[in-house]
């Protein structure tokens, strides 16, 4: 499981890339694996506001649709429009070339409600265990 | 909460060796994927996929298939069968609902195989038993036997090299007996993935031997439920339990080929009274405009009305949008339809097309 130690984590398996006060999101490696075969992604538009762990973005796969939640609260600054027209790219790099959408960071304390590499690596690995 | 013991196939052990997503189906746990979906589908249809589909049903009826009382369940003529040959067809409730679709194998004059779905397995055996005269005998041999699926172009040419040249003069749904590991196999070209292809029953003791030796070709990959599938619905071919059941009759789901209506059969008089009255329901395929893909239970909405449901729907990996199936009214079922499918997450727009929604499968060739 490739979980890159400079980003930071949600329980949800998002994660973001800190930038100043852009943020960078996508899923995890977890994500994409759990979910299987990426065939649809559906991101907002520049300028949406999106809300911390609300729902903004859709990914499906070939069992099933998935929300995506927004680590952080902001406005869409860039989408990535390689994954709509490619989205068998998150299953494949899941943190380079699959980044969902940059934001401006409305709120920095939102960020310590994130979890750091080590945590969320916890995470994951108890959720293997149940 | 009761804890349930999923049923698991010989093959178990080699399905985690090989790193399968393994998940429950019916009482069973399957492997739902190796590499992928998306990988193993498109393996299937360029050259070999080798699935485990030892969960399905199988019972041995001796017997004259008229007087034993076989021929009054099923919606085909059993008797006129020849040798060597299987057909797919029903066994119908008295509502002409579908108990299971079924491939029906005539091993001898008066010997056949019966074929099933895993999750019937049980209702079908007491539905037959019941309607089979005394002292027929009725074998369950599912839990011995072993099915193993090659489906895809390659398959006849891999089969043929381990196997002999009988395999290279089997037509499409017809069958041969012979010896395999030194072990009595049934080898039939039939399928669910809509390519050229083999099931192959065999002794369970012999499913590892007779999976390895298969996989060994390096045209063979092993393929899971997940492309089994997307292949199946690619073809339009309906999934008991989930585009055909108890509640819906044959013609429905316009599935009236499988069905002789010059025999006897159980049900048989409800489907002449919907021909004579007319179908209330009508199974349609459509297509999505995006890769985004219908699903199980999504609404379908014609003139902003809810006109029907979804039975099943995926995206396509062979056609790159999604695809999907479902009962609607009558009169919302013309080709080239537009409509719109409908969940609590978002809609899409679709089309009514005609099946098989892939038309270069291999099956017949």
């Amino acid at each position: 499981m490739n979980i890159p130690e400079e980003l930071l984590y949600t329980r949800s398996h998002e994660w973001v890339r800190i930038e100043g006060d852009i943020a960078i999101i996508g899923i995890t490696d977890y994500a994409q694996n759990s979910l299987g075969d990426i065939t649809f992604v559906e991101l907002p538009e520049k300028g949406a506001e999106i809300k911390q762990a609300n729902m903004f973005a859709t990914v499906e796969s070939v069992k099933a649709a998935s929300d995506v939640y927004a680590p952080l609260s902001g406005t869409i600054n860039k989408i990535n429009q390689d994954i709509i027209d490619s989205p068998e790219l998150v299953n494949r790099s899941p943190y380079e070339k699959s980044w969902f959408a940059a934001i401006n960071i409305k709120d920095e304390d939102e960020k310590n409600r994130l979890l750091k590499a080590s945590d969320y690596k916890s995470y994951v690995e108890g959720l293997g265990r149940k | 909460m009761e804890q349930i013991i999923l049923k698991q196939t010989p093959l178990f052990q080699l399905h985690k060796n090989l790193g399968a997503k393994l998940a429950p189906f019916g009482e069973w746990l399957m492997p739902i994927q190796y590499e992928g979906i998306i990988a193993e589908h498109n393996w299937a249809r360029r050259s070999a996929a080798l699935f485990d589909i030892c969960h399905m049903g199988e019972f041995i009826i001796y017997g004259n298939a008229k007087s034993c009382g076989l021929e009054n369940i099923i919606t085909f003529d059993i008797s006129t069968m020849p040798l060597g040959s299987c057909r797919y067809g029903f066994m119908l409730n008295e509502n002409g609902g579908i108990i299971d679709d079924l491939i029906i194998y005539r091993l001898e004059q008066e010997k056949y195989m019966l074929v099933v779905n895993a999750a019937t397995r049980d209702k079908d055996f007491e539905h037959i038993k019941k309607n089979l005269s005394t002292g027929t005998v009725l074998e369950d041999i599912s839990d011995h036997t072993a099915k193993l699926d090659l489906q895809g172009p390659l398959s006849r040419d891999i089969l043929t090299r381990l196997l002999g040249p009988d395999i290279l003069g089997l037509k499409y749904y017809h069958f041969i007996e012979l010896m395999i590991l030194s072990k009595q196999a049934i080898v039939s070209r039939t399928g669910y993935t809509g390519e050229l292809g083999f099931e192959i029953y065999i002794d369970i003791e012999h499913a590892t031997e007779m999976w390895n030796m298969l996989l060994k070709s390096v045209e063979v990959k092993p393929a899971g439920l997940g492309a089994r599938d997307t292949l199946r619905l690619e073809m339009g071919f309906p999934l008991y339990g989930q585009d055909i059941d108890e509640e819906t009759t044959p013609l429905e789901a316009g599935l009236d080929r499988f069905i002789d209506l010059n025999k006897f059969f159980l049900g048989k008089n409800i489907l002449l009274k919907q021909r004579e009255e007319g179908l209330s329901r009508r199974f349609i395929s459509f297509i999505s405009d995006s890769r985004r893909s219908p699903r199980h239970n999504d609404k379908i909405i014609s003139e902003k009305r809810e006109v029907g449901a979804v039975t099943s729907g995926s995206f396509s990996p062979s056609l790159g949008f999604g695809i999907g199936m479902g009962y609607v009214e009558n009169g919302y079922d013309w080709l080239g339809l537009k409509i719109v499918v409908k969940n609590e997450r978002a809609e899409l727009l679709a089309q009514i097309t005609d099946k098989p929604f892939y038309k270069s499968g291999s099956a017949r060739k």
